[in-house]
């Protein structure tokens, strides 16, 4: 960021006056020239030599740069727009595009470079959000050969936000100053930062030789720092949250299957899998037209798909095993390898791709070193309804009764008329119809591929098995501990360690207590 | 006693059928092996080098073959699974009879087949950058050493083009090359004046795929100085790890992330709109100028068009593993040529010296003696398509020095294969 600026800047105050009073000048030919086939310090001048023409087609020319959308033909620059090419100096259109044209390479420097250029001459703009903007890319680190425009632009400033952005500029420009007080004050203004890049500029101030500057700079970085950590803690807390809400996630369909039903099924991954599977498919299904929204249809057809698997799986295979646990175990296990192949011949080996569509990528700026991804955001309010229905689902319907009825005591459930073979169905249908549904959450997270359910089925029991099994708050405050102490020993100790370390304290934790975190008192099982 | 017979005599019918129809209707074959994973957490990167191999033998079956006889390969899946690349090279080497190998992808895979191929004299072509410290007369490794990739893109990094990075996170996968390449760079970076509380070095598991934390520490290191990531993960968890970079808003101007094990074919899948400007380190792109290269990319296009190759039917890409990859079979052939025969050693000594015209746009020459490549090393920034812009590169290839000098005690071994291997009990 700090790359063009003192170049840029010593042409910039004349340039920005001229800018705006939009008088057009022709273009230096020999400034465009050097930035399309200069080298290194060359094309940083070309830069500054562009922008203090202060005519409206630099900046275009600019843009085409950092864009790459700027090309060469011989001597000849273009830019090349959808197909069509225009000549960078002149502005007459080229057609059609030489045959011998050259894309003009633009790496980080001069991105970098041309940002800083750009964010300058906008920093004047009677728009409130660009100059906003323009302040924020700024603030990663200017040259201190702006600071006169950057004091003109906060002596025009109304806006507080924006104020505020400039003054912290300023005050990071001044730190080098001759004034000893000038210095001091930037000092203190810094403090007001919250920026990650302030706290850089007072680092290199903690070493001065003056002893004032010294305690103000560790005053002022404390104070920096304390922000800085808030932001710290909240990511880290979020993570824990993220983390726990795709535990639970993964965890919650076999919190049925095993915690309710006894069954130990070692397809409950391969079922999440076909959930993500499912995802894929309506996505492909969906590209061309409103790709944006095949989610909707995405979320409810994993859940049919797996759910409608696992009542096959239970029909055929399971309910001849209940109460064999061992037995149960081979033969979901084998189904597991089984279900892995056929996905494996019917896509491949390799993983498929998985899209987000555009309102689940970037992310929510909530500090100014704290960026929560949109995809996560979405996939802990998905979870907190999954947990809600299933809740509603098992507490409040007939559905639920019966399949607590039978789960509690079968033959009694069986006396007076629920129909158990038929609500076994249904619950080993409804906990692989959640797997489908972690599958397609977790298909926007990471990778899609036939071995997607191992990695998670070793967790999801451990989830169950912590929380208690056949207890249902249990599983997610089982899943909330995990996530959090995964994350929390993670950037403590690293990922490696951190799961080595979860594991022996899980390993501790059901020796010391075998029944998990909550037991399952006599009969009464409180879902 | 009569029915055990008769089992016995159909098993021999249908073994010999399966042979015979391989071993008759093709007279004067000859077997390469081809050792990729196809499933698992490589098969993101693995897969399309097995069909390179395969193009290029297709390649080299239609202009004849070798020596007058076809290849014909025998693929095998190792999964990803590090012991089963030991088993599936013996199985390759003393139940097929291949010629050769092309295989392996990480370096614990060729750690694990090494051995085998030590034990056997059999021979192996290692198509992948990795960290040195070895030079086996059994293995040929036309992918880069560290002196043609890691140091000079971190040389780049330092310099004021680059950025000037004064703070270095090193991070990878938990194994032998990342830990390997990271203790180089170490010692490089010390030797460049940094000090160890300037680098941080974090490894995650393979197939990890929660990169929220480490986004999060680089932030919070980077806010202590100009800080550049350097990436030795390997596999699928880069799909989630430049996700999170782009989800999280950590620009490439701010902070560059240079990637040792990303190219053209990892980044499919990912939207690379947030990582514009994010760098990798190879000796090819498929970006690269170069006729040889238009050459190569046509090819690998017709290829994937006829064998319908899932992804590359569509959308062909080409990379640096899968040109080292093709490189390796074309010299193989031509060195079997010079040596008028398949054997391991005649072979060997054939390859000292055999020049290829690589798609990177130079001519490729295999070292005299210490087995590696001369390579030119390309560096380039992720534009927003997914390909490359190469904004550095060197003169001309450069010679690998699989011992660094960088790790004490290197400077004592020769840089050549020791002859015990042959003699041993």
């Amino acid at each position: 960021m700090l790359s063009g600026g003192r170049l840029a800047a010593a042409a910039l105050l004349p340039a920005v006056a001229v800018f705006f009073s939009g008088t057009a000048w022709a273009l230096d030919g020999a400034a465009v020239e050097k930035l399309a086939l200069g080298e290194g310090d060359e094309r940083i001048a070309a830069i500054s030599a562009l922008v203090s023409e202060g005519d409206p087609k630099a900046v275009d020319v600019l843009k085409a740069l950092a864009e790459g959308e700027m090309q060469t033909s011989g001597r000849r620059v273009l830019i090349v727009r959808g197909g069509k090419a225009m000549d960078a100096v002149t502005g007459e259109a080229v057609a059609p595009v030489p045959a011998d044209s050259e894309d003009v390479v633009a790496n980080n420097r001069l991105r970098a470079a041309v940002g800083d250029a750009l964010a300058l001459l906008r920093l004047l703009s009677p728009v409130r959000a660009e100059r906003l903007a323009s302040a924020k890319t700024l603030a990663g680190g200017a040259d201190a050969a702006t600071l006169p425009l950057v004091q003109r632009a906060l002596a025009q400033e109304s806006d507080a936000e924006i104020r505020a952005l400039l003054e912290i500029i300023a005050a990071s420009m001044q730190l080098k100053s001759e004034s000893r007080d000038a210095r001091l004050a930037a000092i203190r203004t810094l403090g007001r930062s919250s920026s990650a890049s302030s706290k850089t500029l007072l680092l290199e101030l903690a070493n001065d030789a003056d002893p004032d500057i010294r305690r103000e700079a560790h005053m002022s970085l404390d104070a920096v720092e304390k922000r800085l950590a808030l932001g710290e803690w909240l990511g880290l807390a979020f993570a824990g949250i993220s983390l726990a809400s795709i535990l639970l996630l993964a965890a919650l369909g076999l919190a049925i299957t095993y915690g309710l039903m006894g069954v130990i099924n070692m397809a409950h991954g391969e079922l999440i899998m076909i959930g993500a599977y499912t995802t894929y498919v309506v996505q492909n299904l969906f590209r061309g037209s409103a790709f944006d929204w095949y989610l909707a249809a995405a979320v409810p057809a994993a859940f049919v798909v797996s759910g409608l698997v696992g009542m096959a799986l239970e029909r055929t295979v399971i309910r001849w095993l209940y109460g064999r646990p061992l037995e149960t175990l081979l033969a979901t296990w084998g189904i597991s390898l089984i279900l892995i192949q056929a996905v494996r011949t019917l896509f491949g080996a390799q993983n498929v791709q998985v899209e987000n569509p555009a309102f689940m990528s970037g992310g929510l700026q909530v500090l100014s070193n704290l960026v929560l991804p949109w995809s996560r955001i979405y996939i802990v309010a998905f979870v907190a309804l999954v947990l809600a229905g299933m809740w509603i689902l098992l507490g409040k319907t007939r559905l639920g009764l019966f399949i607590r009825g039978v789960t509690q005591n079968r033959a009694m459930a069986s006396c007076v008329g629920v129909p158990t073979a038929r609500v076994d169905t249904w619950a080993f249908g409804l906990g692989s119809a959640i797997a489908g549904l972690a599958g397609c959450a977790l298909s926007q997270l990471g990778n899609v591929g036939p071995d997607l359910g191992q990695g998670y089925i070793v967790d999801s029991f451990l989830v169950v098995v912590f929380g208690g099994v056949g207890h249902l708050a249990g599983t997610a405050y089982a899943a909330l501990v995990l996530g959090f102490a995964n994350k929390a020993l993670e950037s403590w100790s690293g990922a490696v360690l951190a799961k080595i370390a979860v594991l022996v304290f899980i390993i501790f934790f059901i020796q010391r207590r075998p029944q998990g975190l909550f037991a399952l008192r006599g009969r009464a099982v409180d879902t | 006693m009569k029915r055990r017979a008769l089992v016995k005599a159909i098993a021999l019918a249908v073994a010999s059928i399966s042979l015979g129809s391989t071993a008759f209707a093709q007279q004067k074959t000859i077997k390469v092996g081809v050792l990729h994973s196809l499933s698992g957490t490589m098969a993101i990167s693995e897969t399309v080098l097995k069909d390179t191999v395969l193009m290029a033998i297709e390649e080299v079956n239609a202009g004849g073959g070798v020596m007058g006889m076809k290849i014909e390969p025998v693929v095998v899946d190792p999964a990803s699974n590090w012991p089963l690349f030991a088993e599936k090279a013996r199985q390759l080497i003393t139940q097929d009879k291949v010629a050769v190998v092309f295989g392996c992808w990480t370096s614990v895979s060729r750690k694990s087949v090494l051995p085998v191929f030590e034990e056997l004299n059999g021979l192996l072509f290692y198509p992948v950058q990795y960290e040195g410290e070895e030079i086996s007369k059994n293995v040929f490794y036309t992918g880069a050493a560290p002196n043609q990739q890691a140091i000079p893109a971190v040389e780049y990094l330092m310099s004021k083009e680059g950025g000037g990075a004064k703070r270095w996170f090193l991070l990878g996968t938990d194994y032998v090359y990342p830990r390997t390449t990271n203790k180089i760079l170490r010692a490089f970076l010390h030797s460049k004046g940094v000090t160890d509380k300037d680098i941080e070095e974090i490894y995650t598991p393979f197939g990890h795929n929660d990169y929220q934390t480490i986004v999060a520490n680089i932030k919070k290191f980077a806010a202590s100085g100009r800080t550049a990531v350097v990436s030795t993960i390997n596999g699928d968890s880069n799909v989630p790890f430049y996700k999170e970079l782009g989800n999280q808003g950590l620009k490439a101007t701010d902070v560059p992330v240079v990637a040792f094990s990303v190219g053209e074919e990892e980044l499919r899948g990912v939207d690379t709109k947030p990582l514009v400007g994010h760098l990798a380190a190879w000796n090819y792109f498929m970006s690269i100028k170069a006729p040889a290269n238009d050459e190569f990319i046509k090819k690998w296009t017709a290829y994937a068009k006829a064998k319908n190759i899932p992804g590359h039917k569509d959308k062909p890409l080409t990379n640096d593993p899968m040109e080292a990859t093709y490189i390796g079979v074309h010299m193989w052939k031509q060195a079997v040529e010079k040596a008028k025969s398949f054997d391991v050693d005649k072979v060997t000594a054939a390859m000292a010296g055999q020049t290829f015209k690589a798609p990177s746009g130079i001519t490729s020459k295999m070292d005299e003696k210490n087995h590696h490549l001369h390579k030119a090393v390309f560096i380039g920034e992720v534009k927003a398509d997914g390909q490359f812009n190469v904004v550095w590169k060197t003169k001309g290839p450069i010679k690998a020095q699989p011992w660094s000098p960088f790790i004490p005690g290197n400077d004592k071994k020769k840089d050549e294969p020791a002859l015990m291997a042959a003699k041993k009990p």
